[in-house]
């Protein structure tokens, strides 16, 4: 691929976005320290619904069942940790490769299908994961859910404490390395024939590319990242439940991606953050009020801004820029 | 042998209310191409009705059946005309999203009105007892359940091969912009047969009350259900809504029965099996 002249400027930019990641971060650090736990949860999702990103926004397979690689990832590192391998990055990376395995398998089982039938096996393999960690709970802790795995101090020095001070500022260093990784994959040749394949499959082959391995390398590296998310979860709650393996939380994911704008990675952030932020305020008050919410915003969304948040906003800016710039001649 | 057959007729009717509602999803999804998520939201309002009219009015069951197929009805036509006219050419993922939002909705208000407790709809003294068929005994509600099934299975084989109107309805989903040149009013229409199917989810929701309980989260606990249910009989074709209600309902029944702490396991395991077996589902169309 010929380098673009603007290729310095994306670099400057996702340098900035980065850094703006951290800064956020780092600001809900200081001003919340009192809910630092629910912030990490927030990391753990955000990392499921990038995962969730890379299948259905930049390879065009829509899944409500990305729960199963994310719970996958959160049972293996919590399993590992009862069994005695308790260093944080270790786990981490067990959680990954878990995810990885089960992306592999739902990969390959989904692929089989396209549009409706594909959508309908991602739930039934979603709930059949949640059924088999259900009835095995001499392994998973069945609907109790998992419990007593005490991580070793990160890097030998800094404990997991009550206030999960050390839980968090892992799991942001955790997400922006992932961020990063990916930001470079969705860029690569190989993120641009996923991004072909969801607008013109046909076109794609004619170039003599068979989709099949493609979409399956894809779907194992959003297993990782999935499962990533799930092993920070399980190590900063230090409990793993049935809800990790669930419907609700992979359509939670795909609303949150759809709320921040579907093919952006920016978006499943800000769509996870946004989301998250309201049902922890407005559930709280009452969890029906909540879901009224939700079903209005997300006719709404459909209806009128189906680019989500950040395509949105996007094309506003692009709309005030040109105006301008035409300002300006 | 006994506990087979007792097995056998619950499944056989479990099987059948669960194709009186889904039989409407496969219409819209096969004709008219909407992924309506949303369908198990107005069983759930035809329940309530029902419920309402019924306990709460004293009216009695079949005039709450017709109460709910008309109240749900009249619930949905403005909805299609508002939100649903929108998306019928839009993606699945847009349809996805905009009925899983009418779903959350249905939800929210529903529970605002009514209050989180689960609904009952009393049966008449004729359906509550038992009938004795020679060679065992079955409760009354199981036999009507089955029968309404039957009914409703071949009165819409009849409406759409054999009348004017499934004619119509078929020129409209094979080419509408064809058949509009002909004179067909498409919008009414695709907006007939929605309130059809509409009507039929109400009805299914108030017959299948004692297999699948009228409770707020009805909507979205059984979505799932009936959404496995029309893929893999492929959707819009009523032989294969029939056939996969009855062996999915069959399996599901049978394994409550054996197996009772494995859950939906075997379920969605048969679901996942049919699925890679026959990707567009068991008697869909190739599109």
């Amino acid at each position: 691929m010929p380098a673009t002249p603007s290729a310095s400027r994306t670099l400057g930019r996702d340098l900035l976005g980065l850094a703006l990641i951290a800064l956020a971060g780092l600001a809900g650090y200081w001003l919340f320290p009192d809910n630092l736990a629910f912030l990490t949860r927030v990391i753990s999702v955000a990392l499921l619904v990038l995962s969730l990103d890379l299948i259905v926004g930049y390879c065009g397979v829509a899944s409500l069942g990305q729960g199963a690689l994310y719970g996958a990832g959160a049972y293996a590192a919590g399993i590992a940790c009862i069994n005695g391998v308790t260093d944080p990055v270790l786990l981490i990376l067990i959680g990954g490769g878990a995810g990885a395995t089960m992306g592999l398998l739902m990969g390959a089982i989904m692929l089989r299908a396209h549009a409706l039938p594909q959508l309908v096996l991602s739930i039934a393999i979603v709930q059949l994961l949640h059924e088999a960690a259900n009835k095995a709970s001499s392994i998973t802790g069945g609907s109790d859910g998992l419990s007593g795995m005490s991580p070793a101090p990160l890097f030998g020095i800094f404990e997991f404490d009550l206030w999960g001070r050390s839980a968090y500022l892992f799991g942001l260093g955790l997400l922006l390395i992932v961020f990063a990784v990916l930001r470079f994959v969705t860029r690569s040749p190989f993120g641009m024939v996923c991004r072909g394949l969801k607008e013109d499959p046909l076109r794609i082959s004619a170039l003599g590319i068979y989709a099949f391995p493609v979409l399956l390398k894809m779907f194992v590296i959003s297993g990782a990242v999935a499962g990533m998310g799930g092993a920070l979860a399980a190590i900063a709650t230090q409990v793993v439940g049935l809800d990790s393996v669930s419907f609700e939380i992979s359509a939670n994911a795909l609303v949150m991606l759809v709320l921040g704008g579907i093919g952006h990675l920016y978006g499943a952030l800000i769509g996870t953050v946004i989301f998250m932020a309201l049902e922890h305020i407005v559930a709280a008050i009452n969890p029906f009020h909540w879901m009224t919410l939700v079903g209005a915003v997300l006719i709404a969304i459909v209806l009128f801004a189906p680019r989500g948040l950040s395509g949105t906003l996007d094309e506003l800016a692009r709309l005030l820029t040109r105006d301008r710039w035409r300002a300006g001649r | 042998m006994q506990t087979a057959l007792s097995i056998a007729m619950d499944a056989l009717a479990y099987g059948m209310a669960l194709f009186i509602i889904c039989i409407g999803l496969s219409l819209t999804m096969g004709l008219m191409r909407v992924v309506n998520l949303a369908h198990g939201a107005f069983a759930m309002i035809g329940g309530y009705i029902a419920s309402y009219a019924a306990r709460d009015l004293g009216l009695g069951y079949a005039f709450g059946i017709i109460l709910a197929m008309i109240g749900t009805v009249i619930i949905a036509v403005p909805l299609e005309r508002l939100l649903y006219r929108r998306i019928y050419d839009r993606s699945e993922l847009s349809q996805v999203l905009m009925t899983i939002g009418i779903t959350f909705c249905v939800i929210g208000i529903t529970n605002y009105f009514f209050g989180p407790t689960l609904k009952t709809i009393p049966l008449p003294a004729e359906l509550a007892r038992s009938v004795d068929l020679g060679f065992r005994s079955i409760a009354g509600h199981r036999l009507f359940v089955i029968a309404s099934g039957l009914v409703v299975a071949g009165g819409l084989w009849f409406l759409i091969e054999r009348t004017g109107f499934g004619i119509h309805l078929r020129a409209a989903v094979e080419n509408a912009p064809m058949a509009r040149a002909l004179g067909i009013r498409t919008e009414i229409i695709y907006a007939a047969s929605f309130a059809l199917a509409i009507g039929l989810a109400a009805f299914g929701g108030v017959v299948g009350a004692e297999f699948l309980p009228i409770e707020p989260y009805y909507a979205l606990r059984y979505m799932v259900t009936f959404l496995v249910v029309v893929s893999v009989g492929g959707a819009g074709s009523i032989p294969g809504a029939l056939a996969a209600c009855l062996l999915l309902g069959a399996i599901d029944v049978t394994a409550r029965y054996l197996v009772p702490d494995f859950g939906n396991f075997f379920f969605y395991l048969a679901v996942i099996l049919v699925v890679c077996a026959f990707p567009r589902g068991l008697m869909g169309r190739a599109q």
